[in-house]
């Protein structure tokens, strides 16, 4: 027996209605029904971290929740960072820091760390080191990353310019 | 990688998910709570249930009550609640506070649930050796009502509980310590956030120049967490120097009975136990 509901995701602002089973987990439905392929899909249980998104302001794993539980919730991917055709300021960081080599992992870590910047801008570094092992990078390594986000962090406290 | 086929359920009281579970244990129903171990089982198709009770919407489970020397955690309270030192008072609140900090990753602790993992009692479980050290109180709901559960009944052995099929856990109630009670959380992972392959808890009271209402618990080590006396013993009534550290650890070493798999002998878990205890100890603030 298949059961499928017709349910609406409210994702970066937009409301999608959608009909899907209810064993489909979120980053399927937000991939392959709400046509949002900036959220990657690597190990489907929750180690890796590629399908990180924001779900009322907390970054949690995709592949970790049914798109049925969704209903409701505010849910924010990597397609909601770029405005008007400009990057984010984390997403320039990367590519200012060589964040991202194959770039799979990126879509994750970009919301892992904005989920976490938005809560908390003075984050420390070795809170931020802790944070980044969340999530699988397999060739870029995490310095880089790291130095990625800490200047963001620190762009973002910074007193506005005189 | 992708969970069979489920029939999905989503209660608004504790009322309507148990009465639920009581019509659909028997056809394989099962509690969703944080989801951070049942999907990946799920995903692996270890797990199938037939029937999921999403019990995420009951709005009453993802409180924290106080009393006046207990707290009491909802079934949907995450584990990310514990690092805001703010939702549990006192020493107990500051205890889980050093436990969470060691317990998966930031978004994991975002979803999954104390109560859950109590429920899920996989012997590597941060909450599990805490659960144990405290003395907690499970209570499960069933139907046919409440039934309150010491962690000793509670945990029988790997991921085996004295839950019923028809029974969830509505919430755990922790004992608030008291206030000039001291604290220590040690474990080794080979990873960050990976499984513990072993932790050890101690708390304990300064009365005078002695440690009085000692608690000293091990998880991860032995098919379930557990306080251990013997070790207790050795500390309470005793100066906490660095001798009597040393004791503790050694007799908490000799005590255990650790578990076996090919990447640690048994020697290996009593060893990496003595250390975790002297560490456990000597941290403890």
């Amino acid at each position: 027996m298949i059961e499928t509901s017709e349910i609406t995701l409210r994702i970066n602002d937009d409301d999608y209605r959608v009909k899907v089973e209810s064993r489909k987990t979120l980053v399927d439905v937000i991939r392959e029904d709400c046509g949002l392929t900036g959220t990657h899909i690597g190990c489907e249980h929750g180690v890796c971290g590629a399908c990180t998104i924001l779900l009322d302001g907390e970054a949690v794993r995709s592949c970790l929740l049914f798109a049925v539980q969704a209903q409701d919730h505010d849910i924010r991917t990597v397609e909601s960072l770029c405005v008007d055709d400009k990057l984010h300021p984390l997403q320039e960081s990367f590519i200012r820091h060589h964040a991202l080599q194959c770039g799979y992992c990126t879509p994750g870590f970009l919301m892992l760390a904005i989920g976490a910047l938005q809560k908390n801008p003075d984050i420390n570094d070795a809170d931020l080191l802790e944070l980044l092992s969340s999530n699988l990078c397999r060739c870029t390594g995490y310095k880089n990353i790291f130095k990625a986000v800490r200047a963001t962090a620190d762009e973002m406290r910074a007193p506005p310019a005189a | 990688m992708k969970p069979a086929s489920f029939k999905y359920y989503a209660p608004r009281s504790v009322d309507e998910a148990a009465a639920l579970l009581g019509d659909l244990a028997a056809d394989d129903g099962r509690i969703l709570a944080g989801g951070q171990s049942l999907l990946p089982s799920m995903a692996f198709r270890m797990a199938k249930p037939a029937h999921l009770i999403d019990i995420n919407r009951i709005a009453t489970l993802a409180n924290i009550d106080l009393e006046k020397d207990i707290v009491r955690i909802g079934a949907c309270v995450r584990h990310a609640a514990f690092e805001s030192p703010e939702r549990v008072p006192g020493p107990t609140g500051v205890l889980l506070g050093k436990v969470v900090r060691n317990l998966a990753h930031p978004p994991i602790r975002a979803r999954g649930t104390f109560c859950g993992s109590l429920a899920n009692a996989d012997p590597s479980s941060e909450w599990l050796c805490a659960a144990a050290a405290l003395d907690a109180t499970i209570i499960a709901r069933s139907r046919d009502g409440e039934r309150r559960i010491s962690s000793v009944d509670f945990f029988q052995g790997v991921m085996t509980t004295d839950l019923r099929d028809t029974e969830m856990i509505a919430a755990v109630e922790l004992p608030l310590l008291p206030a000039d009670t001291r604290s220590g959380f040690v474990e080794f992972s080979r990873r960050r956030g990976d499984f513990a392959i072993g932790m050890v808890l101690a708390a304990f009271r300064i009365e005078g120049d002695r440690a009085v209402d000692v608690r000293i618990a091990v998880g991860g080590v032995e098919a379930t967490p557990r306080r251990i006396s013997e070790a207790e013993a050795v500390l309470t009534g005793s100066a906490a120097d660095e001798e009597t550290f040393i004791a503790v650890a050694e007799t908490l070493a000799d005590v255990v009975d650790p578990t076996q798999d090919d990447q640690h002998p048994v020697e290996y878990r009593r060893s990496l136990i003595r250390t975790l205890a002297y560490r456990a100890l000597k941290s403890a603030t």
